[in-house]
């Protein structure tokens, strides 16, 4: 079987390290600059960043239609950090950029600016028993929830990682810490889409 | 277990800037700017670069009344810059909640011999570097991203592709060399032997480096990028030229966009006059801000 090619958004932000864990997980990572170079790939990961460049760069170059059309027509999304913001249906605060594909309401910034950033072990029942170290910089958090979608993951009461059907969001970056298991649920995500 | 402050998360804020452009803004109104321009941070200061060369005197940390309301201001980011050596001003700031702290040769030094003690704080540190054996030794003190020193406040980019070539060049010397030859390759960077080791292993610095320090189009952005730079960093660039909007948003595209060279034009029209540069030769040899560092 061809190996699944998994796209990186590369407006801004931790691409490299994506593309990398990617890689690992035994698929082929795409750094996707132009909304043309969408139509090679299988699914999209939005990586970290600041929201709100990725967001305008996203709006200026035409992504933003481009990501929605083919989402529609069964693309996976998977979105870390700045990414779960951006596929957010609202964003407290507001963020006039989002791409609004998912049921969720969330909060920039939630667990604080960087001296309040940190690492913690998450349970997350879906990827396995052992404990997942969730790396959280400025990270956001999911306040809300729409009725289809699964909460994955909570950290101190708050929602850190969430699906709904093909959309993956977490709030922290398993791309910083070496543990594909994340990436790994999410190609397998991609392959029975 | 809530662990705060690991170099994983002090990093991590780095590697989330990649691909960014953080610009110097001296007040709110200019974070504002910055912030809609498509900055991925700020950095808080009492003048850009080119303002302090002209003044002379001693530059020191900003008033945290302005850092203040620069944090107020904007929701990404903000960085502000201590003087080398001078741990309370850090204090200061990681009391503000500042996101990253530049301990910075761009202000007057505070000590000859030696810089912060980074691994002290919860908050990161970003250190400039003119040459690889200068990154190691800020890395061995607790830094958790360089930057490439350039020549601040000049609009000149000479010497910050100088410092980006050179820390390229000795990185790949290093990935040639045998185990046995990096003592001595530690010994002539005058750099902690184990990073000497780690670079030579992995054939890169273990924290991201962005280019500073001269940057002033965007084409030069695009140039710092093509180079190596992991982004950029505009102090003077912007706010001392003709259309500060305008080209902060240009060189936010140009370092996106920094291997595409038909982005490359486009933004680069009618964007207004750039600062005014000088020659670095024409710049006395104590007035080189890159030397101060040690």
């Amino acid at each position: 079987m061809n190996k699944l090619n998994i796209g990186v958004l590369s407006l801004q932000g931790a691409v490299r390290e994506h593309i990398q864990m990617i890689e690992n997980s035994g698929a082929h990572g795409v750094s996707i600059k132009k909304p043309h170079e969408l139509s090679k790939i299988d699914a999209l990961i939005i990586p970290g960043g600041e929201s709100t460049v990725i967001g305008k760069l996203m709006a200026k170059y035409g992504f933003d239609d481009a990501i929605k059309e083919l989402y529609k027509d069964g693309m996976p999304i998977y979105g870390t950090c700045a990414g779960l913001i951006l596929l957010a249906q609202k964003v407290v605060g507001g963020n006039k950029y989002t791409l609004g594909l998912m049921n969720i309401e969330v909060r920039r910034n939630a667990f604080g600016r960087q001296k309040e950033s940190f690492e913690a072990d998450l349970e997350i029942p879906g990827i396995g028993k052992n404990p997942f170290t969730g790396i959280f910089i400025r990270a956001p958090w999911i306040e809300l929830i729409g009725k289809d979608v699964h909460v994955m993951a909570k950290f101190k009461g708050k929602i850190v990682m969430a699906q709904e059907g093909r959309l993956l969001v977490t709030a922290f970056h398993p791309e910083l810490t070496g543990d594909k298991r994340i990436h790994d649920y999410f190609i397998e995500m991609v392959k029975k889409s | 277990m809530v662990k705060r402050g690991t170099i994983k998360v002090k990093a991590g804020l780095a590697e989330m800037l990649k691909g960014g452009v953080i610009m110097d803004v001296t007040n709110a109104e200019q974070a504002k700017i910055a912030d809609e321009a498509g900055a991925v941070a700020v950095m808080a200061l009492e003048r850009v670069p080119a303002d302090i060369r002209a003044a002379g005197g001693v530059a020191r940390m900003a008033d945290p009344l302005i850092i203040e309301e620069i944090m107020k201001a904007v929701s990404i980011p903000v960085m502000a810059k201590v003087r080398i050596g001078h741990f309370v001003e850090a204090q200061i700031l990681e009391s503000l909640g500042v996101d990253y702290i530049d301990e910075s040769e761009v202000l007057t030094p505070a000590d000859e011999a030696n810089h912060v003690d980074k691994f002290d704080f919860t908050v990161p540190f970003v250190c400039g570097a003119t040459n690889l054996g200068e990154a190691l030794r800020r890395i061995g003190e607790g830094a958790a991203m360089i930057r490439t020193k350039g020549e601040a406040g000049t609009g000149n980019v000479v010497e910050a592709v100088r410092h980006m070539r050179t820390i390229t060049g000795e990185v790949g010397w290093l990935k040639s060399l045998k185990k046995e030859e990096l003592m001595s390759a530690a010994k002539k960077l005058q750099a902690p032997y184990e990073l000497v080791c780690e670079v030579a292993r992995t054939g890169k610095l273990s924290v991201v480096n962005f280019s500073a320090g001269g940057i002033a189009t965007p084409a030069d952005a695009a140039l710092m990028m093509q180079l190596g730079a992991d982004g950029v960093f505009v102090g003077s660039g912007i706010f001392k030229s003709k259309n500060p909007e305008a080209r902060a948003k240009a060189i936010v595209e140009a370092t996106t966009h920094f291997n595409d060279p038909e982005v490359l034009a486009e933004v680069s029209k009618g964007i207004g006059e750039a600062m005014a540069g000088l020659e670095i030769s024409e710049i006395e040899k104590e007035k080189l801000i890159q030397h101060r560092g040690w």
